[in-house]
């Protein structure tokens, strides 16, 4: 993204962001709750409007400043980024198969045969595979969680962007989580994921580069190691330090 | 001794009193104002009394019982139940005798002899001359009358169509519309709506002739006796013969009437059916009833789910100018009478497009229950969270693949419950499709009823039967309740 500016009524949320996001990269986009990074997300997926700035994937504007487009005119970009939200948000009447199903049949016009392979495979990966006749009402959160990924990825985008992955997890489960991403961005020739977080460990632990938003822009960005190792900016050292006392992990509900 | 001459002389006082009392006590008659002139009706020049030949013969009663006379307005087809339970003296409005009202009631000396007669079209005049020749026909009557009994006996006979209705005026514009081949109906109120509307002829011969009469409540043979002496004196003196030529409905006939009851004074008791017989005869036609109402009701729900998801639609997903036409259809709909949509419907636009009763009723209903369901769907369909559409959205689904798979599927689960409730209202509401000639299982029962003289049996018969379709489908809507109220929380 290029100069992006999103303003929620006339509160400027964030202004002139830049990022790059390469294939096979993790991005942690990082700060204190209420910053900004899921309005920000939401820009990237047209589903919030901006005023300033470019969106472009592989080199070609896939969204420009103004209302959020017609469905209709977004077909190239929902194929190019797919969106986990914080809550898994299963549509709760069908099952997971169907819920991970739903897009490749009719979005993509995909044989049932195909979707369903396809779909299988994708929760074989997660480790739901088991769960595939589950209605949503019968999952864990951190399968719901998974299911939710993989009903993101099963329309195959380049780029994954995910919010809060972690808030529901606990130790064991949000180290699975962060495995199975390194593996999402080595597939296809290189995905690229970025991930809105306020988790220091989990940033630490699997992202490749860290962009630390705060006051409604980039304040520090760089290698995980660096940025989250040598701290130049006092949001960045305030993150930190919040991330020590409030580990996300408490949100447990498994 | 002298407590007890004050004791004495206080009950002699007291009963004084009392005595006085009840010589001032007024004459209550009741009567349907409603059904006009001239038997009763609200007088033009004070619409606050009443005027009309029973009014005059409520007057004459009350004077010959040395009472002052007062009216109590009651529907017709209530009369005879309002009399047995005390509402007032005496019911008179075009009372018609009949065996079941002898069995039930107290009822005076038949006071007008009045012939039933057939109205045809002009065109068809020569051809409709008698009963007969209507087979296959339809021929309209008030319901719950001696008129509407002959035609059901004739419906038996030769395949007949009678059509009910609630008032004597529809039956006529009716026959001039087209929607009826004939009416049967007493001379008295054919020759009204004769002069009133016209473009009909009514045909010389009588299809049967009957008697009005004065109802009392049943333990109340003292008062039928003494109007009956009244009467008889009125026969004698030529009063009723005033009263009715007042009113233009003297002639021969009822000289003739007047000489045989005053030369028969021991009239033959009547013989009602035992209420075992009265069941077995009605039952096959309640059964055809709930049939007619069960038809309707499904048909009509069909209707109002297809247009309540449209309007819903619209007004979800609709521009500002569809949004403000589709909420001014809903609330025209929600509130104003569904009674006064079905008249619109059926007699309002019948010179636009004239459709058949059952029609106008399926539409009438399905039109106003329409407005109640899309707001059912409306708020079904905002309750699915944002949340979901948004997911849906950026898996690359269009708003008509995310209306169809995800928001329309959850916010069924949301509104099936209320639906299944609207259709018990509905199926109850379709009783009032009886304005618009449908005879429906209320109807029937209210015909019975009032052939019998008793909403006891009926009542309970026709209780059942709603209870029968009704209960099941409250249960299944608890069902699904449960079923779903933790899946879409």
């Amino acid at each position: 993204m290029r100069g992006l500016r999103v303003e929620h009524g006339t509160r400027v949320i964030v202004s002139a962001m830049n990022l790059d996001l390469a294939p096979g990269e993790v991005h942690a986009l990082m700060g204190v709750s209420g910053v900004g990074k899921t309005t920000v997300l939401r820009a990237l997926v047209a589903l919030q409007p901006f005023s300033e700035g470019t969106v472009m994937i592989d080199d070609v504007v896939a969204l420009r400043p103004g209302p959020v487009p017609r469905e209709r005119q977004l077909r190239a970009l929902r194929r190019s980024i797919g969106l986990v939200f914080q809550a898994p948000s299963l549509f709760e009447h069908l099952t997971v198969l169907d819920n991970v199903t739903l897009a490749p049949l009719h979005a993509l016009g995909a044989t049932r045969a195909d979707a369903e392979t396809a779909a299988r495979r994708l929760l074989e990966e997660l480790g739901v595979a088991s769960r595939a006749d589950a209605l949503p009402r019968e999952l864990s959160g951190g399968e719901a969680q998974r299911v939710a990924i993989a009903r993101a990825l099963a329309v195959d985008p380049g780029i994954l962007l995910m919010d809060e992955p972690t808030s529901a997890l606990d130790p064991a489960r949000r180290g699975s989580l962060g495995q199975a991403l390194r593996q999402l961005a080595r597939e296809r020739g290189g995905r690229g994921i970025l991930v809105a977080t306020h988790d220091v460990e989990f940033a630490q632990s699997y992202a490749d580069r860290v962009e630390v938003l705060a006051g409604g822009e980039i304040v520090e960005e760089g290698p995980a190691a660096v940025v989250l190792g040598s701290p130049t900016h006092p949001a960045t050292r305030d993150l930190l330090r919040h991330g020590e006392k409030n580990n996300p992990t408490h949100e447990f509900n498994e | 001794m002298r407590t007890a001459t004050r004791v004495t002389l206080l009950c002699i006082g007291l009963l004084l009193e009392a005595g006085k009392a009840c010589a001032q006590q007024p004459l209550r008659w009741g009567g349907d104002a409603e059904g006009g002139a001239p038997f009763v009706e609200a007088d033009p020049a004070n619409p606050a009394r009443v005027r009309g030949f029973d009014v005059e013969i409520a007057e004459l009663l009350a004077r010959g019982l040395r009472r002052e006379p007062q009216f109590v307005q009651v529907a017709w087809s209530s009369i005879e139940s309002s009399v047995e339970r005390g509402d007032f003296d005496i019911g008179m409005s075009g009372v018609e005798d009949r065996p079941e009202l002898r069995a039930r009631h107290a009822v005076s000396l038949p006071y007008f002899e009045f012939r039933e007669v057939l109205a045809v079209r002009h065109a068809d005049s020569a051809r409709f001359r008698r009963l007969t020749d209507l087979a296959g026909k339809r021929v309209g009557t008030l319901g719950a009358t001696q008129a509407y009994q002959i035609l059901l006996a004739e419906q038996a006979r030769t395949g007949l169509v009678p059509v009910s209705y609630d008032d004597d005026v529809h039956p006529y514009s009716d026959l001039l519309a087209g929607r009826l081949d004939a009416v049967l109906l007493d001379h008295i109120i054919a020759e009204r709506s004769l002069r009133r509307i016209g473009g009909f002829v009514l045909e010389p011969e009588a299809v049967a002739t009957g008697h009005y009469v004065a109802v009392l409540a049943r333990a109340n043979t003292t008062l039928r006796d003494s109007v009956n002496d009244i009467l008889r004196t009125a026969m004698r003196d030529g009063s009723l013969e005033r009263t009715f030529r007042t009113w233009a409905v003297w002639d021969d006939a009822q000289a003739r009437h007047f000489a045989r009851v005053l030369s028969d004074t021991a009239r033959a008791a009547a013989t009602g059916q035992s209420t075992v017989t009265s069941v077995a005869a009605y039952v096959p036609a309640l059964l055809r009833a709930l049939l007619v109402t069960v038809l309707l009701s499904v048909l009509a729900m069909a209707i109002a789910v297809v247009a309540g998801a449209g309007i819903a639609a619209g007004r979800v997903y609709g521009s500002r100018i569809s949004r403000i036409i589709l909420t001014s259809y809903v609330e025209l709909m929600r509130g104003t009478p569904l009674l006064l949509q079905l008249f619109v419907i059926y007699y309002g636009l019948s010179s636009v497009i004239r459709l058949p009763a059952f029609a106008a009723a399926v539409l009438g209903l399905g039109l106003n229950y329409a407005a109640y369901e899309s707001e059912i769907y409306r708020s079904a369909l905002q309750a699915v969270p944002r949340l979901q559409l948004e997911v849906a959205r950026t898996l690359g689904l269009s708003e008509l693949q995310i209306f169809r798979l995800v928001r329309g599927p959850q916010a069924l689960r949301f509104a099936l419950a209320p639906m299944t409730n609207d259709f018990v209202a509905l199926l109850k509401d379709s009783s009032l499709v009886s304005v618009i000639t449908v005879v429906e299982l209320t109807k029937e029962t209210a015909i019975y009823a009032t052939n019998i003289g008793s909403w006891v049996v009926p009542g309970l018969l026709c209780a059942a039967l709603y209870l029968v379709i009704s209960l099941p489908l409250a249960r299944y809507a608890r069902r699904l309740e449960r079923r779903w109220r933790g899946s879409v929380a």
